[in-house]
């Protein structure tokens, strides 16, 4: 009697547990993905929050001040590091993708102060979600520019 | 010369520790006191020639002996003594002599004191500890040598490489030997209770002689955290102090887990309970520490910790196993010796309580270590790439930390063996109406945040019987004729006759305090970034701050300063005026230091945007309003008190 009493209780506590980790999860989970997973895989993953990353297309940049709204077209990059590497570092990816025509694109609505770093062929890294529209609503927005890329790469590669 | 004789002590000290090792194994075998005290002298010269080698080490870190790779790799000339100093622990090899040498220190205090008196467990724990140092020299022998010369052929480099700018802050200087101490001082008590476990005196002995041990450590491990908390509110400019990095949570872990253990072995000692549950905390303890280093020391997880990847992380892993399977299967052999013959009864009772306290940290473990392994699990299982960012950490453990806050308002009114809702409702009525002092005095502010009301209550709670605690000790010595002391004087006096007891009660207040500061920041915190011209202003909770100059120099080590200067004040009073600065170092490293004006009430929190471009028409300022967060400071002060009131020598209490 008393044993199972301290057993119930220890149950409870567990199932507690267990509900915060599952129902926490669920709710705080970011999906990496690429642009290319996500326009093919749109319908399935509406509403869910996810982290992409892809090159932004210097033409498609427009912001309007009065609502602080900024959109943009960005263009499928891989996420694999090694293919980044194979393919001639990064920035290189990042041009490649903007001048092929074929690769996939998204289209990005963004709310907030126009950062100086939204240019042409720069690496956008955001997180939000997707709509039915088939726009994707980021609420944070990482830019990072492709000649920053260029002067790091010596350095990484300078032998020690 | 140096460095080889510098790598020639460390090699000795290899072979020595070894020895030690075999021969104190060999000796308990044969019962033979002579190779035992062989074993114990050995131990005993390990410190004195680890200390050697690192003042070698330093030496050369002082002279800018850039032959020397380490030496290259963490200091430069212009970096003053100090600095080139404690970049004895700014890289990989040196942090692992670092570790080496505190361990060596501790084992030598263990040994040198009381040998006599433990001459049953000590050797054992000469043989667990020694094991470790072995472990972790071997790693600067074999595989992170500090005193490694650059290839021969290259010209020795004129100038170093140096300590990376992040780490040039005084709060750097202390919190990664604060957290080695921490992890370190570990060590000391699993040693017991493996020496404990193999002997079979399975009593109480190993938690009475590592109680202050475990004290220290713990205070340590938390100065440790906190150390780092308050480095990076000031260095890193993101306008908060934590934020669920892998290697924050690998800090955590040990700290909970010992946090666990400190409450349980008092069940042990008062009730003789809980005796296999102690030896799981401490041997999980010690792996948590491993696994702690392992993890900054690896770079298997990309964090502002993480040094370069290395070979040496595969290592901690068998090291690891190694020591688990060895623990398990002793406390697996003496698992029957360890059964209490007492049954918990009441689910009230104090030792009832404190088992939730116990389970509830394991809960905040469980959590934690999930969140870490989660990306990893689902990209095994499902292919696809998921992680979970701070709001899984703060909605998961949020709600046991407020558990914890309410058991430890009820805990201290519940009574060893048997307690009742009743007994415990009459003790607590008082103190929760003087409770509601806290959210309804939130509410007269204007907060209606449910969570913070609920927070504000449970923290309000755990003042309120931690004061009642006091209270009614002090007043019932000062009502007593005989002892002649006033209500202060009783007070002390009360104190001192059970530190231990009286420390934890401070302790508690000390971890609600930060607790109002880490509401008041998740909850509350606010933020704007906004581009500034020279005249204009910023609006940010009730604050204005005016742009009013830019300035652009050299400092003379060669990093570019560009440091802004605002005029903060609130109903447009001036208050001070801020300068939040960015550093550009030569190697092109950014620093961004925020410029902070900090009260009870809140914090104004001001950086430079860095990677936008600076100019006079158009500088990016980033404001962070952060309420409260002071206290969490306050709270961390309290703590060391609280924990060196309880680890200082009770007046009455008697050696064991």
């Amino acid at each position: 009697m008393k044993n199972s009493k301290f057993l119930i209780g220890g149950l409870l506590i567990v199932a507690a547990v267990v509900y915060l980790i599952v129902s926490s999860t669920t709710a705080s989970a970011e999906y990496f993905m690429t642009i290319e997973e996500v326009v093919t895989q749109q319908d399935e993953i509406l509403g869910k929050s996810l982290r992409i990353s892809g090159a932004v297309l210097g033409d498609s940049i427009s912001y309007d001040e009065e609502t602080l709204t900024i959109s943009f077209t960005v263009a499928h990059v891989t996420g694999d590091n090694d293919e980044i590497e194979s393919s001639g570092g990064l920035a290189k990816v990042l041009h490649d993708a903007v001048r092929e025509e074929d690769t996939p694109r998204l289209n990005i609505l963004y709310m907030g102060p126009m950062p100086d770093l939204l240019q042409h062929e720069a690496q956008a890294i955001m997180t939000g979600h997707i709509e039915a529209d088939g726009i994707f609503y980021a609420d944070e927005l990482l830019l990072k520019c492709p000649t920053k890329y260029e002067e790091a790469v010596p350095d990484q590669s300078e032998t020690e | 010369m140096l460095p080889s004789l510098g790598y020639g002590i460390l090699v000795i000290t290899f072979l020595v520790t070894l020895y030690s090792v075999a021969i104190a194994i060999y000796g308990q075998a044969e019962k033979d006191g002579a190779m035992i005290e062989s074993a114990r002298r050995a131990m005993l010269i390990t410190l004195p020639l680890i200390t050697i080698a690192s003042a070698i080490l330093i030496y050369l870190l002082i002279n800018d002996r850039y032959e020397v790779e380490y030496v290259w790799s963490v200091t430069n000339r212009t970096m003053p003594i100090y600095l080139k100093i404690t970049a004895w622990w700014g890289g990989q090899p040196g942090s692992l002599l670092f570790w080496s040498w505190l361990l060596s220190a501790f084992t030598s205090a263990v040994t040198l004191r009381k040998w006599d008196r433990d001459r049953e467990l000590l050797p054992w724990v000469l043989v667990v500890t020694g094991t470790t140092l072995a472990f972790f020299i071997a790693l600067n022998v074999f595989y992170e040598n500090p005193f490694k010369l650059i290839p021969a052929g290259v010209p020795i480099p004129l100038d170093g490489r140096g300590l990376n700018p992040l780490l040039r802050h005084p709060g750097m200087i202390i919190h990664p030997p604060a957290q080695y101490l921490g992890f370190v001082s570990v060590t000391i008590p699993y040693a017991f209770a493996i020496a404990a476990l193999i002997t079979g005196r399975t009593d109480d002995r190993w938690t009475r002689i590592t109680r202050k041990w475990t004290l220290w450590a713990w205070l340590f491990l938390t100065l440790g955290l906190v150390l780092g908390m308050r480095w990076a509110y000031d260095v890193l400019g993101w306008g908060g102090y934590w934020g669920w990095d892998p290697v924050e949570i690998a800090a955590l872990l040990p700290w909970l887990t010992l946090t666990a253990f400190l409450h349980s072995v008092m069940i042990q000692e008062k009730r003789n309970m809980l005796k296999q549950w102690n030896m799981i905390l401490i041997i999980l303890s010690f792996a948590l520490v491993i696994f702690g280093t392992f993890l900054t020391r690896s770079g298997v997880l990309s964090s502002v910790h993480a040094f370069a990847e290395s070979e040496i992380g595969p290592l901690f892993f068998l090291f690891i196993g190694f020591t688990f399977i060895v623990s398990f299967s002793l406390l697996i052999k003496r698992w029957p010796d360890l059964k209490s013959k007492i049954e918990m009864k009441s689910m009230l009772s104090r030792e009832a309580l404190f088992l939730l306290n116990n389970l509830l940290f394991l809960s905040i473990l469980v959590i934690s270590f999930w969140g870490v392994i989660f990306p990893l699990l689902s990209e095994l299982f499902t292919g696809s790439k998921v992680t979970v960012g701070p709001p899984f950490y703060e909605r998961a453990t949020g709600p046991v930390w407020g558990a914890l806050i309410l058991l430890m308002g009820i805990a201290p009114l519940a009574a060893w063996g048997r307690s009742t809702v009743k007994t415990i409702g009459r003790a607590i009525w008082k103190p929760a109406l003087a409770a509601l002092l806290f959210p309804i005095f939130a509410l007269t502010t204007g907060i209606t945040n449910w969570i913070a009301l609920i927070g504000f209550t449970l923290i309000g709670l755990v003042i309120t019987v931690t004061v009642r605690e006091f209270w009614i000790g002090a007043n019932a010595r000062s009502k007593n004729k005989r002892l002649n002391e006033n209500l202060f004087t009783a007070l002390l006096h009360l104190i001192k006759r059970n530190r231990r007891k009286y420390g934890g009660y401070i302790v508690h207040i000390s971890m609600v305090l930060i607790g109002i500061g880490i509401l008041g920041i998740e909850l509350f915190q606010t933020d704007t970034q906004q581009h500034l011209g020279i005249g204009e202003e910023i609006n940010l909770a009730g604050y204005t701050l005016r742009y009013d100059r830019l300035d652009q120099f050299r400092h003379e080590d060669g990093r570019l300063i560009t440091r802004g200067e605002m005029a903060l004040s609130k109903d447009g009073k001036y208050i001070e005026t801020l300068a939040p600065r960015f550093d550009l170092y030569p190697d092109g490293q950014p620093m961004t230091i925020p410029a902070v004006r900090s009260t009870l009430v809140d914090d104004v929190y001001v950086i430079l945007v860095n990677w936008e471009g600076i100019t006079r028409e158009s500088t990016p300022f980033k404001v962070y309003h952060n309420p409260l967060v002071k206290w969490v400071w306050i709270g961390s002060y309290l703590f060391v008190i609280g924990i060196l009131i309880g680890v200082w020598k009770d007046e009455e209490s008697k050696e064991v």
